[in-house]
């Protein structure tokens, strides 16, 4: 039986525009993904305790606050300090600036989707860019 | 380190990484668990079920921090159903429980019923021992609803929790028949709501067909506000002193152990049957015949059972 | 409005029409496609003729501007009187830089303030809290106290302005705030003007900024309610929302029902709280989402009017014409921006400032083309501001009232708009009212659904964006994007550690307790609120001392 992959959809800092997690969410479901739902205001902390105790192998972060260049690397930091981030793809969404994506993919993050990207391609990332089989 | 002592040594990744070996049926993960098989049976083991928007998520929160200030730590596997048509899943019961996920004393972990006949509960309780294993104090089994799946995989706790809430009306009705006999204890959540009392009276009264000595206390709570969560835990810790006094818990962990040698091997049988390629083919060749009355079922099944043990 | 006679003569006419032309051509040359739907997937005919509207009666479907059923517009003269309020939302970093851009834009002619909160300052959190981290000055300006306020309204005479404030959970604390900047500015309470958002359904429902659960988020509410009516009567208690319930993914339909349906929650808890209906309901306004689809946008903005008056007459047995009135901001839709050639949002906009404008709204934000990337820059904000301007003295249309009105298509759309918001009403009513249709993640599930059609629809290309799935171009990455420094943390962190080494603190304490002692029992909390934040506590503070007593709002999600 061929395995579904999982994938935590975390909304980290305090905006509460979730449509696009939702989406996404929903993408992921009917691609046949097992996603884990964490709802709003996560810290990176609960993020990380979330990705490890879900065994995830992938954690998809969605953020329009703007505080993205503090948070998103604060969670692969964690994820590397619990010695797990070999294992789980890192991904990021919502509004980035363009400028702002090699600052976090150098800081860890596998791939940023800006607004307008088809969820497909995001399907297809994922599925072409698993750490474990 | 390996899987298993790292399990032993308290790693939680180890855990969650046993459970997605379990679900995913390694043969690994199953020799990891029977070699530590002697290190499980500490725990005790909660199923809560309800019918779907009964609040069993936001109920298991509260137990779950009512149980952590009494210094007891707490495993949580929450259930949520697969999609038949893709086969994947939206696993929402964190939502509701996210003030747990930095507490060292808590682990929670989310399952899609992935539609696999029998799969879930043998999932669940493999689950259910490597988090027992792991050292927790409670384990709390959550499902999605109260259909047949739900009553076997709640069967194997020592305590099943069944929460209502008010103004169910007919469901009752539909629930009671072959689910309400399996609650120990009974929960109306959401009780400030209109008709909490009638839905108790409703119960109580349906529970007076129960005549064994223990019999099972209902009570009030409203969880999101975190009211009648103490009474509903010493509840719950009733119902095992009975248990443990009755000697029903020996005999209940029999039964359960029971249950689960005969699925179990319900599981591998039909996996040897239907595993292979050519074991598939032969059955359909069987059929036609049988569709062609050529030969009858009975001496075909008899054939193939004869075949396989 | 037609004669029977005449409309049996039409819909023969239709037919021959129907058959003679259409079907010839069609059989040539077919229609771009099979079916046509609106912007949010109404059915649309070919053409509309006086058989698509003709059970309307004119005075009791439509009637005269300023008077019931409010079809056509709140007041009499409209737009020839005075143009709608040209308001735009901006706020960023530190209370000392949004003052200045207030100034900048009241400089450029813009007729009121709206007041954008960074995150921590509208979940009710300090500067200095953990989870401010990362977030302070962001998304828009961040107050901590009082002094922060009297900071951002220095040098603005708070009797001639109109501010709009984009508060919700803490709305009553940062309302308190407003009046104690008004008192050292010698200008009482009764003359001041403008709104506070403080609409928290919306919030459980889509925006996400809730602090305390459902219960004792309506009573602030309520106690708001009551407190302006007697001392602040000028004011706007709330802006009932669905601005965010579309931007969230919602059709038009559901943006008309679901905000109504928490309208009517709110009454429902004002009247319980034992205020009489004609005392608050003319202080209610509404805040609504304008969309590309023009047509329809019109249509759902003059069928949100009508439905709210039948609402406040027929259900609430309202007596004041005033309590019927629904006065509504409306902000362009943000979702409709793209990131990808950002100048076209320049169009957008002005499309959308048209269906704002022709559905009669009373005052107007106007987004600038480069929101979808970043917040606005002072160019970008100009040129929306402009939009406005030009659609106001150039275009025309506001030189008469609801001029649209009369229009086969509009008017049925309007009524088809009107009766399927009253269906949704109707199950929303079944299941218990808006608080219980949300805890149950009705709502959210009905917006979500809509929402996730809407992207399968861009992403199979049934639904075209222009220059996002079609029409694509090579671009560079833009430059010169409004960044805010990353040092207005720090800059706030400082100002609270100054704040609490100088202020009284056992005033501040004792203010505290006292609104702790009132938040356990059954007063009114706005006196108690105003007292601590003239003692200068912290927004933090009192939304603590709230947080402990009420409790924290936990999500429901249904997907």
């Amino acid at each position: 039986m061929e395995r579904p992959i999982r994938v935590l959809v975390a909304k980290p800092g305090l905006d509460g525009h979730d449509r696009g997690a939702k989406v996404i969410a929903r993408a992921l479901r009917d691609a046949g993904m097992e996603v884990i739902y964490t709802g709003l205001r996560q810290t990176p902390e609960q993020i990380v305790n979330a990705a490890i105790q879900e065994d995830v192998d992938v954690v998809a972060l969605s953020i329009l606050s703007g505080a993205h260049n503090h948070l998103l690397p604060k969670v692969v930091e964690l994820l590397k300090d619990e010695a797990v981030y070999d294992e789980m793809l890192v991904i990021g969404g919502g509004v980035i600036p363009d400028e702002d994506i090699p600052f976090l993919k150098e800081k860890g993050l596998a791939e940023i989707f800006t607004p307008g990207t088809p969820t497909q391609v995001t399907i297809d990332f994922i599925k072409g860019n698993l750490k474990r089989a | 380190m390996d899987l298993a002592n790292r399990l032993l040594n308290q790693d939680k990744r180890a855990a969650a990484r046993l459970i997605t070996m379990i679900e995913n049926n390694e043969p690994e993960a199953i020799a990891i668990i029977s070699e530590l098989y002697q290190h499980t049976g500490k725990a005790r083991v909660i199923g809560i079920t309800g019918p779907p928007g009964a609040g069993k998520s936001t109920l298991t929160d509260k137990l779950a921090k009512g149980l952590r200030r009494q210094g007891k730590t707490v495993a949580i596997i929450a259930i949520d159903p697969t999609s038949p048509f893709t086969g994947g899943s939206i696993l929402g019961d964190r939502v509701r429980m996210t003030d747990l996920y930095t507490d060292p004393g808590i682990f929670i972990r989310s399952m899609g019923t992935r539609g696999h006949l029998g799969g879930l509960s043998r999932a669940t309780m493999g689950a259910a021992k490597v988090l027992d294993i792991y050292g927790f104090d409670y384990i709390f089994i959550e499902t999605v609803g109260v259909g047949q799946s739900e009553v076997d995989i709640v069967k194997a706790a020592d305590t099943v929790l069944m929460v209502m809430v008010p103004g169910l009306g007919d469901d009752i009705q539909a629930i009671k028949a072959g689910i309400m006999e399996i609650g120990d204890v009974f929960v109306i959540n959401k009780a400030d709501r209109e008709g909490a009392d009638r839905t108790k009276v409703e119960i109580e009264m349906m529970l007076d067909f129960n005549h064994s000595d223990w019999r099972p206390p209902v009570t009030k709570a409203v969880a999101m506000e975190n009211k009648g969560i103490d009474e509903l835990i010493e509840n719950i810790e009733a119902h095992m002193a009975y248990m443990v006094s009755s000697g029903g818990y020996l005999e209940r962990r029999i039964k359960n152990c029971q249950a689960e040698i005969i699925e179990l091997t319900q599981q591998s049988l039909l996996e040897r049957l239907l595993g292979k390629e050519e074991n598939r083919a032969e059955i359909r060749g069987l059929a036609e015949k049988a569709a062609m009355r050529q030969m009858d079922p009975y001496t075909i099944s008899n054939q193939l059972l004869e075949k396989m043990v | 409005m037609f004669e029977k006679e005449k409309l049996d003569q039409q819909k023969e006419k239709d037919k021959g029409w129907n058959e003679n032309k259409v079907e010839k051509v069609l059989s040539k040359f077919p229609e771009r496609r099979k079916q046509f739907v609106t912007g949010s997937n109404l059915k649309v005919k070919r053409l509309y003729t006086p058989a698509d509207v003709e059970a309307l009666d004119y005075d009791g479907d439509l009637g005269y501007p300023g008077q019931y059923p409010f079809t056509r517009g709140v007041q009499p003269t409209m737009y020839r009187g005075k143009f709608w309020t040209m308001r735009q939302y901006a706020g960023f970093a530190t209370a000392e830089e949004s003052n200045k851009r207030y100034k900048y834009l009241l400089e450029q002619g813009q007729t009121g303030l709206s007041v954008a909160f960074d995150l921590p300052t509208q979940i009710g959190y300090d500067s200095d809290h953990s989870l401010s981290e990362g977030e302070v000055g962001k998304v828009g300006v961040a107050i901590d106290s009082l002094k922060d306020m009297e900071i951002l309204f220095d040098g603005i005479p708070l009797d001639k302005v109109s501010t709009s404030m984009t508060i919700n959970a803490p709305a009553s604390v940062l309302l308190a705030m407003y009046i104690a900047v008004a008192e050292k500015q010698g200008v009482a309470a009764d003359q001041l003007r403008g709104t506070i958002q403080n609409d928290i359904l919306k919030e459980y429902i889509a925006r996400g900024t809730y602090i305390f659960p459902t219960a004792p988020s309506m009573r602030l509410i309520t106690d708001i309610f009551e407190y302006c009516s007697q001392e602040v009567p000028n004011w706007n208690t709330i802006s009932i929302s669905g601005y965010h319930i579309r931007e969230a993914g919602s059709s038009a339909v559901q943006e008309v029902a679901f905000t109504l349906a928490n309208g009517i929650a709110y009454v429902e808890a004002a009247i319980k709280a034992g205020l009489d209906v004609d005392t608050f309901a003319p202080r209610l306004s509404f805040f609504f989402n304008a969309h590309n689809d023009l047509l329809e946008e019109v249509a759902k903005f003059r069928a949100a009017r009508r439905l709210w008056a039948k609402i406040m007459k027929e259900r609430f047995k309202a007596k004041s014409e005033k309590s019927m009135q629904l006065k509504f901001h409306t902000q362009t839709g943000g979702s409709t921006l793209t990131a990808q050639q950002p100048d076209n949002n320049i169009v957008r906009v002005a499309i959308q400032t048209l269906a704002a404008v022709l559905g009669g709204t009373q005052s107007l934000h106007t987004n600038s083309k480069d929101e979808a990337l970043a917040l606005p820059t002072e160019d970008s904000v100009r040129i929306a501001l402009r939009t406005q301007q030009i659609v106001a003295y150039e275009s025309g249309v506001a030189e008469t009232i609801d001029p649209l009105a009369g229009s086969f298509y509009i008017e049925n759309l309007t009524n088809t708009i009107e009766q399927e918001a009253m269906a949704y009403i109707e199950k929303i009513d079944a299941l218990g009212g808006s608080p219980q249709a949300i805890e149950k993640g009705f709502i959210q599930k009905e917006i979500m659904d809509s929402s996730y059609e809407y992207q399968k629809q861009i992403e199979s290309g049934d639904r075209i964006v222009v220059g996002m799935n079609k029409f694509q171009v090579k671009e560079a990455a833009p430059k010169g994007l409004l960044r805010v420094d990353p040092s207005v943390g720090e800059l706030q962190k400082d100002k609270i550690r100054q704040l609490k080494a100088e202020r009284d603190n056992s005033l501040t304490e004792a203010k505290l307790a006292e609104l702790r002692k009132a938040a356990v029992g059954t007063e009114n909390l706005m006196p108690f609120i105003l007292e601590a934040v003239r003692a200068y506590a912290t927004l933090g503070e009192v939304c603590g001392v709230l947080r402990e007593v009420f409790g924290e709002y936990q999500q429901s999600v249904i997907l």
